[in-house]
């Protein structure tokens, strides 16, 4: 009787093959790895743009690219509008978030200039339910370091920050009541609100 | 010594109408926002923003211009280090003697090699600010929250904070020992860090009172999320559950 050399070894390579493909199909989604380089990656953008020392208005556009980039926009923007999502037109969905990036952009762009001469250090992360959760720790100068966490979720199809916390702070949330005051206060007028928006921030 | 006895009996006799107050209020919901007095509140709110419009705003302003930047970061080291016997005592009520250690040896090493505290070595050593208050021992001690409120000048408290801001305001260590110009010192240091404080976050907090649409309920909203966050209280599954998913609350599209 003739063994084939091979065939143990190759059947062992079967399973081996079948036993990795079964441990990486967790691997498919999104990793405490990915999400920490994704955010190391962020960091290091927005470093950038603090010590470029270009003008205000063309560190508002840079972080409006890096929003887009690193951020899930479109699903930051729809679910701070809330329900009121719902009954509005395709066109309308898509203006108001156009217009809530360049606010989102504008707002926070401004406070950025204050992280100048600063760094951010990445902590650890954790698993939150879907969302990983980056945690990191802000140091400028003459002040004590505060806590920056950032979630991260890949339910876009890509690695995204949904969020950020600055000492608890919950950027979403703050923005989601923001959002819906600015609506109230035009009697739930989505196009007004769009309107409000593309000079707010 | 009688006068130690009787300020020490005053202490108790306060933190227990502390206690029992915090026990009437209302069952707290430690997790949603509770609100009750709302309509009161965003007055004081109304009230708060002229304040800070007329004074609180400008005065910092012109301190923050005035007065070069390390000398508003000597004082605000110098309100700290006075602070940290307080400190001391707040992490011991809480069972924390790590913490209580820690803040100790900031004292000392700060108030000796500190120039008597207007520098902060101790941060560079590794011995960090770690701020607490009489606030987060009642919390330690399981005294609900109570409702949330917004009170003048103070600005935004939860009952719980508020009782605990009141004995802070008369149990501070030091204050106990420091008399007539050592204890104006204290409250001019304090006042002054208020200041500087109100300074270097002007940005933000301009953008919170006189940007937003609705500045009330953003300072409630923030005030909530943070003091949560300081005191480590979990709001999971909440209105301010801070691992709230974008996507699980996304209107159909």
């Amino acid at each position: 009787m003739t063994h084939s050399p091979f065939s143990k070894p190759s059947r062992r390579i079967v399973l081996a093959g079948l036993g990795a493909g079964l441990l990486a199909t967790p691997a498919l989604a999104l990793s405490e790895a990915a999400a920490k380089t994704l955010v190391e990656r962020a960091v290091t953008d927005i470093n950038k743009v603090i010590a470029s020392g270009k003008s205000e208005g063309a560190m508002i556009r840079d972080f409006e690219a890096i929003f887009a980039r690193y951020g899930d926009v479109p699903t930051i923007a729809i679910s701070a509008l809330g329900p009121p999502a719902r009954s509005a037109s395709a066109a309308q969905r898509s203006a108001f978030t156009q217009a809530f990036t360049g606010y989102m952009a504008r707002k926070y762009g401004k406070r950025f200039r204050e992280f100048a001469g600063g760094r951010i250090e990445v902590k650890d992360t954790r698993q939150r339910s879907r969302l990983i959760e980056v945690r990191t720790l802000a140091y400028l100068p003459g002040q004590s370091p505060f806590n920056v966490t950032f979630l991260v979720s890949d339910r876009s199809g890509r690695d995204k920050f949904v969020n950020l916390l600055i000492e608890g702070v919950n950027l979403f949330q703050t923005e989601k009541v923001e959002i819906g005051a600015m609506l109230e206060r035009r009697g739930g007028n989505v196009d007004a609100l769009i309107q409000d928006l593309r000079s707010a921030g | 010594m009688y006068n130690a006895a009787t300020s020490t009996l005053t202490r108790v006799a306060l933190l227990g109408a502390v206690l029992l107050v915090s026990a009437c209020s209302t069952p707290s919901q430690p997790n949603g926002i509770n609100d009750p007095y709302e309509q009161t509140n965003r007055q004081t709110h109304e009230l708060n923003r002229g304040i800070d419009r007329i004074v609180l705003r400008p005065t910092s302003n012109a301190y923050g211009t005035v007065v070069p930047e390390r000398a508003r970061n000597g004082i605000s080291n110098f309100a700290n280090t006075l602070n940290q016997p307080a400190d001391v005592v707040n992490s011991l009520l809480q069972g924390r003697v790590e913490n209580a250690g820690h803040s100790a040896f900031r004292f000392l090493v700060n108030g000796i090699f500190g120039l008597g505290g207007f520098l902060d070595p101790a941060t560079d050593m590794g011995l960090e600010d770690r701020d607490t208050d009489f606030g987060e021992t009642l919390y330690v001690w399981g005294v609900p929250e109570g409702v949330y409120g917004e009170l003048p000048i103070v600005g935004p408290v939860t009952e719980r904070h508020a009782a605990g801001k009141v004995v802070d305001l008369f149990t501070n260590p030091l204050s106990t020992v420091l008399e007539g110009p050592g204890a104006t010192a204290q409250t001019a240091a304090n006042v002054a860090s208020g200041f500087g404080t109100r300074y270097t976050l002007s940005d933000t907090i301009d953008s919170i009172l006189y940007d937003s649409a609705d500045s009330y309920a953003q300072a409630r909203l923030i005030y909530l999320q943070n003091r949560r966050f300081k005191l480590g209280v979990d709001s999971t599954g909440t209105d301010l559950d801070p691992f709230e998913d974008p996507y699980d609350s996304l209107p159909l599209q």
